[in-house]
């Protein structure tokens, strides 16, 4: 099996993009010229490594499930580099992706749209290893079978349709998809944001169950902050397309630095009544839109510091500590050293 | 937890409420016993997972349960003292959107794409109040500047697809607010919304509380929303109350099993930060939530449960006052301490 030589070459950093850009264009008039393009992704750079988990997080707009899509290659991205286990896939056909699928795999959100609704879930399960020349007859059912166990779905399970499942194991059965053809990489959009709160504390306990044990590696999209410090080694804040702030995860919420990132927090709720009415920044308005984003730093028009200069200079991603990056014009670059 | 003048006295009353839906496999006891009271000005929280009836109370109050396919199958429901089970509809339709208005989810979905949101709160305001075209549209722009609409004037004539996410729901909120209601109901209003846009919502929730004294009941499944927002908190299960009280008391002593295991459940961002790759488990509660078809003799949440001994499972525990305005339906925490004990053993031996 030659597909398994590529996947048992551990590389440090399974997942890496370099200044990644997709913009869709926007069409109007009567013969449909490209008038203006949505930045949803503008220019994002992260690497990921092994065994680790990025979390990305930021709200509704903000890129980060179009860059979940790029990485995976559903969409072509306009610009940048998407390298996965060392190799440059960027632009690599359909059929030479091929090869590079068994790498990377997702979870989305919604399982039950992304589930086959017509098979039954050891198909569902079956299928990649089967599409993969993995594993055939027999030897299929006995790895499908493993697989639920793992992932702690019922054996007698096999045999039930999508609709048969509860929220929380139909995430599970995505999961078991997920997981068939051993990828390095495992993308996950939203994975717990649709389940109830004791069925998100078990799928989250089971993912990182998984990553220790596997060494399986993470980009994990959220927009919840109190799940994504759950799970994450490191953490990027997103806004407007780009990465405002990146760092690991014991810096990023025990000293956020970006204004952005200050903001969220300080939104968050907190299951504590003792904590409350505490003076805390409501950011005014909305998130402009990205088909139109505001000159000089994105943030600029709900940032409580934002001053002229913010307005015209178009801050950097910058060290400012340590292994902490922020792209903020009121907090300077760490000096060069 | 400041209450404005007169909030002792009760505007709504709810005993021992019962809904139940017709389905092909059986009656669906959706709402199984709900009893609660609520005072003007007064913020009270009903929190629970999906499926545990919190909704449905909410639309029993209104009145809003298909009679094709559910009922109100007992109870009492007392808006200021008056009986609204049994109230013929066109009593009713004086009272919802009036004296009582919700706002939903999606406000998407509520808002009528076709009309102006000027002329959708017109529109209630209109009915209710008897109000002339030009003092309805008077109306409608002082509601928008209530919820904080900037530029109300221009913002009358558009349509709800030309508005944000939060500008949405602030409209919704506007047609609620627009009759001067008592009671506004407020289901999973920030559930749709960025975090960000959600903090203005809560604080537009409590200031309108503050200014007009409009009593809320929030329906959420987020604990973090109660605690910054609630006076009083309802915690539900399958239908069923497990525990009710004031909300510094329910975070600091939870009681009910249940209660406990949904606190223990959530990744926190308030407590302190572990070391850089520790990643503690979340306690999970086990196994799923019971049918509502098949009767529960005992307590609903008995199979979950760690505590739950024979008498759990064969007796419905009621709701046994534990002190503070507090109340649980678990026989365990009726021992009081000696359940406190082996619960608190629970935890020690799961650590």
């Amino acid at each position: 099996m030659s597909t398994d030589a590529l996947t048992k070459v551990p590389h440090p950093v399974p997942l890496a993009v370099r200044d990644l850009v997709k913009h869709f264009p926007v069409r109007s008039g009567l013969l449909q010229r490209q008038t203006g393009a949505v930045q949803a992704v503008d220019g994002v750079s992260f690497s990921i490594p092994r065994g680790t988990t990025l979390g990305l997080v930021g709200e509704s707009g903000c890129g980060k499930s179009t860059v979940a899509k790029t990485v995976m290659k559903l969409l072509e991205p306009t610009s940048g580099v998407i390298i996965l286990g060392g190799v440059d896939v960027t632009h690599l056909s359909p059929a030479a992706m091929w090869a590079h699928r068994r790498r990377i795999q997702t979870v989305f959100q919604d399982p039950y749209s992304s589930l086959n609704p017509r098979l039954t879930a050891g198909e569902i399960v079956g299928e990649p290893l089967a599409n993969f020349a993995i594993a055939t007859g027999s030897e299929q059912k006995d790895r499908v079978a493993a697989l639920f166990k793992r992932v702690g779905l019922r054996p007698e399970s096999t045999a039930k349709y999508v609709h048969e499942f509860s929220g929380g194991q139909r995430q599970r059965l995505g999961i078991a998809k997920a997981l068939a053809v051993s990828p390095d990489v495992i993308v996950l959009d939203e994975p717990v944001s649709a389940l109830d709160v004791s069925v998100q504390a078990q799928v989250l306990n089971l993912l990182i169950d998984l990553q220790d044990e596997l060494g399986l590696t993470y980009l994990f999209i959220s927009h919840d902050l109190a799940v994504v410090r759950h799970i994450s080694h490191h953490v990027a804040v997103m806004y407007l397309g780009r990465i405002v702030e990146m760092t690991s995860k014991a810096q990023l919420f025990r000293g956020p630095r970006h204004p952005y990132t200050e903001a969220l927090l300080a939104a968050a709720p907190v299951p504590d009544p003792a904590r409350r009415r505490l003076q805390r920044v409501v950011l005014a308005g909305d998130v402009p839109s990205p088909a139109k984003p505001p000159s000089g730093c994105r943030f600029h028009t709900r940032c409580p510091l934002a001053d002229a200069a913010c307005k015209v200079t178009d801050p950097r991603l910058a060290e400012v500590a340590l292994g902490h990056h922020a792209a903020c014009l009121k907090r300077p670059a760490m000096a060069a050293v | 937890m400041t209450q404005p003048a007169n909030s002792q006295v009760n505007i709504l009353e709810v005993q021992d409420l019962r809904t139940e839906f017709r389905t092909i496999d059986g009656v669906v006891r959706a709402v199984d016993g709900v009893s609660f009271s609520l005072k003007a000005g007064e913020t009270l929280g009903l929190v629970g997972e999906s499926g545990c009836g919190k909704s449905v109370t909410a639309l029993s109050i209104l009145r809003l349960i298909d009679p094709r396919a559910g009922r109100i199958a007992g109870g009492s429901i007392r808006f200021e003292g008056r009986e609204l089970v049994g109230l013929d509809e066109a009593a009713m339709r004086g009272i919802r959107g009036h004296h009582i208005s919700m706002i939903f989810q999606e406000p998407m979905t509520s808002l009528n794409p076709v009309l102006t949101i000027g002329t959708q709160i017109a529109e209630n305001a209109a009915r209710h109040l008897g109000l002339g075209k030009k003092a309805a549209r008077g109306r409608a722009l002082e509601m928008l500047d209530l919820v904080r609409i900037a530029d109300a004037r221009r913002r009358l004539d558009e349509y709800p697809h030309q508005l944000s996410g939060g500008m949405r729901q602030r409209v919704m909120i506007a047609i609620a607010l627009a009759c001067n209601p008592k009671v506004l109901i407020a289901d999973e209003p920030t559930t749709a919304l960025d975090v960000t846009i959600q903090a203005q919502i809560l604080e537009l929730l409590a200031e309108i509380r503050q200014r007009l004294g409009t009593a809320i009941i929030l329906i959420t499944h987020d604990l973090g929303v109660v605690a910054e927002t609630c006076d009083r908190v309802i915690v539900m299960y399958a239908g069923r109350m497990v525990e009710a009280a004031p909300v510094a008391e329910l975070f600091r002593v939870p009681r009910h099993p249940y209660t406990r295991g949904l606190m223990r459940a959530i990744p926190r961002l308030d407590l302190d930060a572990e070391g850089e790759g520790r990643r503690p488990r979340l306690t999970e509660i086990g196994g799923l939530v019971p049918s509502l078809i098949r009767d529960i003799p005992g307590c609903a949440f008995a199979p979950r449960c760690a505590l739950a001994g024979d008498r759990c499972r064969s007796e419905r525990p009621p709701m046994l006052d534990v002190g503070e305005g507090h109340r649980a339906a678990c026989f365990e925490w009726a021992h009081g301490f000696e359940g406190a004990r082996r619960d608190a053993g629970q935890a020690e031996g799961v650590r």
